[in-house]
């Protein structure tokens, strides 16, 4: 997030899309609740109309996958009604002419074909957002779980630099973070381009800074793989061990059946977690390891903020802490680790990462720091690209063309699928549906669809279908809503019985290799 | 009687909410929102109103498990980290250090996840480490 979640309940507008706020990130909602006591207009974008929409002074329904278009067409009208902020294109931005190009080019009309969208809601949705002074976006994985994700999120930017809604209190752009630590396991290096704090593993400073540190001759310089191109160098007989931490990517990951193949095929699979998941149950060597509540340290949230993690209880039986797992495997490795704590490691995080070096445990027994916080006398940072200062230097334009999705609907696969999280529920439900009160609320899975599709395949409220798409095909009862439109159907992601990625189309992001995991084309039938 | 408060960050949404873990001898009974805390101001969902109850599910897996014959069995953590470490040394050994796969977690903390990659770097001599931001 650019902004602090406190500062969405000051923006007397906010833009919301491919966001199930209320039900992914209730207490993001809370805020977004008391913006709208406090007198702002709130927009909503979403192929399903989610409870957020109700709130909504205005709510449209584009058809999935199909958000590059909608976002150009706002764009048209603000630039055809000079709505733009002139001042700060000029002032902070550059590539604008060959963006400007490219939205001229735009026709309104065929914006409305696309995305199913009424021309005067494209216009009012342009003008409420351009208007504002502080406009805040809120999106989440519905922008950019899709093949045209950095795009999407491209194109939000554009929207953003455009009319100046950047760098300011409570404006800006607000990307919400499905799992309570992504963004720490991104700050923290756990991706195959960067160590911690973003910086480059490719030759360069970085990359001798951290060899030193770790006292290596050399680091690697190669990009890794990312978690889609492991699963396919296991198939190439690239990849011949894993060792998978506290994920269950047979449930969580796209084409379920072709990941449980990769799994059982490659020669050694570790697994650590605290549950015996669909993943667990694959591997060769299973390593309990301890819940947040048995252990301590730190999480980075949504906002950037770093806070603690105590310990409350012992660990059960003889699960260990994970960091403990990591440091006994590396001295039998023969790469030789000696910490004594949480707090150790941390004190190195803090050494060589820039973003983080003035935090210590002891400045975290208070509400935390938000990064960057560089200095131990540095407050943090609520809001990122104050006055219009981007980390890159002038906020770059894109002109981005609309693309369709990888698999679109046809005779053969009629209906577009698309998933999402439910209340009750978090992500694979390991926790969630070992949770006894979370279980009573939602024991199983379901698939969401129109009232019409209903009546033409002839079912009712709970009755059993099968749904099937070119990857495999799984069975589970339907409930009949108009939370999606004729066309399209909806399903949670959090059910193993009935799990939607075997459903879903891996095609992923050229750039950030996101899978298309909302957007997949399926067929339905009655289960007599 | 020992009933403790555990004042801590919530482990489902990216929204990081603090609240305190009640236990009572040992067992965790209740969670109980932060009310000065910035981010939920004494809020919490549905599911951070019963995070502690998964904890301590009978479900949990309480022993390390190797596969012989098959199946899953019971092994001290000496022979689960033992096998985990040869086989590791193995695989870079006969097909080189870009063999070798890790998946970090957005479920563990920092320190772990900076562990993990520190020793698929420094350790094994690979960059190939992701996680699950993309899903």
């Amino acid at each position: 997030m650019t902004n602090a979640m406190s500062e969405i309940e000051d923006a007397d507008t906010i833009f919301i899309i491919g966001s199930n706020t209320a039900t992914s990130h209730p207490l993001v909602a809370t805020r977004i609740f008391r913006a709208i006591e406090k007198g702002a207009r709130v927009l909503v974008a979403d192929p399903r109309k989610n409870q957020i929409a109700a709130f909504a002074d205005l709510y449209v329904r584009h058809r999935p996958g199909t958000d590059v278009a909608l976002l150009n067409g706002m764009m048209k009208v603000i630039l055809d009604k000079g709505l733009e902020d002139k001042a700060f294109i000029a002032e902070n931005t550059e590539e604008f002419d060959a963006f400007k190009k490219l939205i001229d080019g735009v026709s309104l009309d065929e914006v409305s074909q696309i995305t199913g969208v009424l021309l005067e809601d494209i216009h009012t949705l342009a003008e409420i957002y351009a208007k504002a002074d502080k406009a805040s976006i809120v999106y989440c994985m519905g922008i950019t779980q899709h093949t045209n994700g950095v795009n999407n999120v491209k194109s939000l930017a554009n929207l953003s630099m455009l009319t100046g809604n950047i760098g300011k209190y409570a404006t800006g752009v607000n990307p919400l973070r499905g799992q309570n630590n992504v963004q720490g396991a991104c700050d923290m290096g756990g991706l195959p381009n960067v160590y911690t704090g973003y910086q480059p593993v490719t030759l360069g400073a970085a990359n001798k800074k951290f060899a030193e540190a770790w006292g290596v001759n050399e680091l690697p310089t190669k990009i890794g793989l990312t978690i889609p191109e492991m699963l396919h160098g296991i198939e190439k007989d690239e990849v011949r061990a894993l060792w998978i931490m506290g994920e269950n990517p047979v449930v969580s990951d796209p084409d379920a059946n072709h990941v449980v193949k990769a799994l059982e095929k490659v020669e050694l699979l570790i697994v650590q977690d605290i549950f015996l998941t669909p993943t667990a149950r694959l591997a060769h060597v299973v390593l309990p390891g301890v819940s947040f509540a048995e252990k301590d340290g730190t999480f980075s949230n949504t906002e950037r903020r770093v806070t603690r993690v105590r310990k409350a209880v012992e660990p059960v039986g003889e699960a260990r802490q994970d960091w403990w797992i990591i440091q006994e495997i590396s001295n039998r490795f023969g790469f030789k680790m000696d910490y004594a704590s949480p707090e150790a490691i941390f004190k190195e995080i803090a050494s060589l990462t820039p973003s983080y070096g003035g935090i210590t445990y002891e400045r975290l027994e208070g509400p935390g720091l938000q990064w960057p916080c560089p200095s131990l006398e540095h407050p943090g940072t609520p809001f990122l690209h104050k006055d219009g200062k981007f980390t890159r230097g002038k906020g770059l334009f894109h002109a981005i063309d609309y693309k369709p999705s990888a698999e679109l609907v046809d005779d053969e696969y009629p209906f577009c699928m698309t998933t999402g999280r439910i209340y009750a529920h978090y992500h694979t439900g390991t926790m969630t549906r070992n949770s006894k009160a979370l279980d009573f609320e939602a024991p199983e899975g379901f698939l969401e669809i129109n009232p019409a599709d209903a009546k033409a395949l002839d079912v009712l409220d709970g009755h059993r279908v099968k749904i099937a798409s070119r990857r495999g095909e799984i069975e589970t009862r339907i409930m009949i809503t108009e939370r999606v439109e004729k066309g399209v159907v909806f399903m949670p992601f959090h059910f193993e019985e009935a799990n939607v990625n075997k459903l879903t189309n891996p095609a992923y992001d050229p750039i950030a290799k996101i899978p298309e995991l909302k957007v997949c084309a399926v067929k339905l039938e009655k289960v007599s | 009687m020992d009933y403790r408060n555990t004042l801590t960050t919530c482990t489902y949404c990216g929204c990081g909410c603090n609240f305190f873990l009640e236990s009572l001898d040992g067992r965790l009974t209740g969670t109980i929102p932060c009310k000065t805390s910035p981010v939920n101001e004494g809020k919490l969902c549905i599911k951070g109103w019963n995070v502690h109850q998964f904890v301590q599910s009978e479900k949990r897996l309480t022993k390390p498990l190797l596969r012989k014959n098959g199946e899953l069995v019971e092994v001290s953590w000496d022979e689960a980290l033992n096998f985990v470490a040869s086989g590791l040394k193995a695989a870079k050994s006969a097909s080189g250090a870009d063999s070798i796969g890790f998946f970090a977690s957005a479920k563990v903390t920092n320190e772990e996840n900076y562990l993990m990659q520190k020793f698929a770097r420094a350790a094994v001599g690979t960059n190939n480490i992701d996680h699950c931001a993309r899903l």
